[in-house]
């Protein structure tokens, strides 16, 4: 083929093709975990009239929410209203850019894959802040405003708790993180597996953080204006960006696509439904929290036990520089639970006067 | 020192969450599985027996809503009121049973069923011969405790919930 460029747009072309594809089945299956793992927990049994087990509930929620009418409000802000849901949701396809589905298979193998999911994942919080600003309306600019002080505080833990495992795999490329661990890190890592993982689902608004769009007192938060086609590509992106964090906890602390027997993709597809359930299960446990808790706990409680994480590691990476040993594991097992006794010992709201 | 601030209090809650998962749910499939109600229930439609009715009008004066319309008149030839036109507005009625209580010769009844939604309030007034008992309109216990006897008990719990019986 002679009007072919090569091999690489071949390459460019399937991957993007597979990813999307990817992303828009996923959060179909999500969704459909979600509600029946909730309703289980709840003591329901939930959607179950659309197809054998309300396997279709998603897809005629789809169909349903595409047939809507799209309402703008008068004074709102067009270009920028009609912008937001786009903004949002680009991002969230490009973190799986770089995530390996089995050794090697990825869009782009950065040598910078960590940092790419970093930077680029902030990029939808822009998104959700235009649809706050451009809707003109009280509720949604709060609900925004909300999520960018989420978004920015949790950001820091995040990151700090990603440094740590770069250090113990020594490569800030996803596939590289993912071939170095022959232990997990969620062993080697597990406090930094539980900031990670409080940090992600605040970032991406799920339950016990949810408070940006809460249903008692924002109405829905910044997607309060949204109607039809542009609420869908919204709550795609809620969707896609639990995805997202599921698929990149399953990369950097359950060893990606590793696994015995079946072959590597269906493993992290496996680990991913993992995760995305442990989600739903501390979306049906935990309460809403406030905004101050939210931001006390960024602050004063991740924050600083994310730090110290690091520099545990950063010893622990300066001690054994040839890979950590196994019985590393006991003794971060044991720094996490102290570690976590105190900050929960030392962790006040308002001076101490107000009940954490 | 209590560990429930410290962590211990979330895994707690988490367990609780998980044996509900692992347990069966609890909530009945409407449609497709029923629970019977209560055999004195006080169903939202008035039961009326024609044979039994005297004309007296008794139910209309108790009805605190003033739901219900009685007109008679009178036959000379055997000396006794003869009902013409025997209407309830249920759309007024509160379910309180007072006529049920105060008809002094048991002509009247609640109603043992409860899905009557209309789509018009019109449709709501019912009038003589659609006021009569009838399988699809059984009469409940209430205060009367020979009718209850022959209901079935109230459950509480379906045995069973299945997803979907087709």
């Amino acid at each position: 083929m002679t009007w072919w460029p090569g091999n690489y747009w071949w390459h460019w072309l399937f991957f993007t093709v597979v990813l999307i594809g990817f992303v828009l089945v996923m959060v179909l299956m999500v969704i459909y975990v979600e509600r029946r793992a909730l309703g289980r927990m709840q003591s329901r049994l939930g959607p179950n009239r659309t197809g054998p087990f309300g396997l279709f509930q998603p897809v005629a929620d789809a169909v349903k929410i595409l047939l809507k009418e799209n309402i703008v409000p008068d004074k709102a802000d067009k270009l920028v209203h009609w912008l937001a849901p786009v903004i949002a949701f680009a991002p969230v396809v490009l973190i799986f850019a770089v995530i390996p589905f089995q050794n090697g298979a990825l869009l782009a193998d950065l040598n910078i894959g960590i940092l790419f999911i970093i930077a680029v994942s902030s990029v939808t919080t822009i998104g959700v802040f235009m649809a706050g600003w451009g809707s003109s309306n009280k509720y949604s600019l709060l609900g925004a405003m909300r999520n960018v002080a989420a978004v920015v505080s949790y950001e820091m833990p995040l990151a700090l708790s990603v440094v740590a495992t770069v250090l113990v795999a020594g490569t800030m490329s996803l596939n590289g993180i993912v071939a170095q661990q022959t232990i997990p890190n969620i062993l080697l890592q597990p406090l930094g597996f539980l900031i990670f993982f409080a940090a992600g689902c605040a970032e991406i608004n799920r339950s016990p953080f949810d408070l940006m769009e809460a249903d008692q007192e924002l109405v829905a938060g910044f997607h309060t204006e949204y109607s039809g086609m542009k609420f869908a590509m919204f709550y795609l992106v809620e969707y896609a960006e639990a995805v997202a964090i599921a698929a990149i906890i399953t990369t950097l602390f359950l060893s990606g696509w590793k696994g015995p027997g079946l072959p590597p993709w269906l493993w992290f597809i496996i680990k991913i439904f993992v995760v995305f359930f442990l989600m739903v299960w501390t979306r049906a446990t935990f309460p809403r929290v406030r905004i101050d808790q939210l931001m006390a706990f960024a602050w004063k409680f991740l924050f600083p036990l994310a730090l110290i994480n690091l520099f545990i590691t950063a010893g622990q990476v300066l001690i054994w520089p040839d890979g950590l040993p196994w019985y590393v594991i006991f003794i971060n097992f044991a720094i996490a639970g102290v570690l976590i006794l105190f900050g929960s010992k030392l962790f006040k709201l308002g001076w101490g006067r107000s009940e954490v | 020192m209590k560990f429930e601030r410290f962590g211990l209090g979330l895994l707690k809650g988490m367990t609780v969450t998980l044996t509900n998962f692992f347990r069966h749910p609890t909530v009945d499939q409407f449609p497709e599985q029923r629970l019977n109600i209560s055999r004195r229930t006080r169903g939202n439609e008035l039961i009326w027996s024609r044979e039994r009715c005297t004309g007296c009008g008794t139910c209309a004066k108790t009805c605190p809503q003033g739901a219900i319309e009685i007109t008679t008149s009178t036959n000379t030839v055997e000396n006794k009121y003869e009902v013409e036109r025997y209407q309830v507005d249920t759309g007024y009625c509160i379910q309180c049973g007072l006529c049920v209580e105060a008809c002094p010769y048991d002509a009247l009844f609640m109603g043992y069923a409860f899905e009557r939604a209309q789509y018009r309030r019109g449709d709501l007034v019912q009038s003589d011969d659609a006021l009569l008992e009838s399988p699809q309109r059984p009469a409940s216990g209430y205060y009367h405790p020979d009718i209850a006897a022959k209901l079935p008990r109230q459950t509480l719990l379906v045995d069973r919930i299945v997803e979907k019986k087709e």
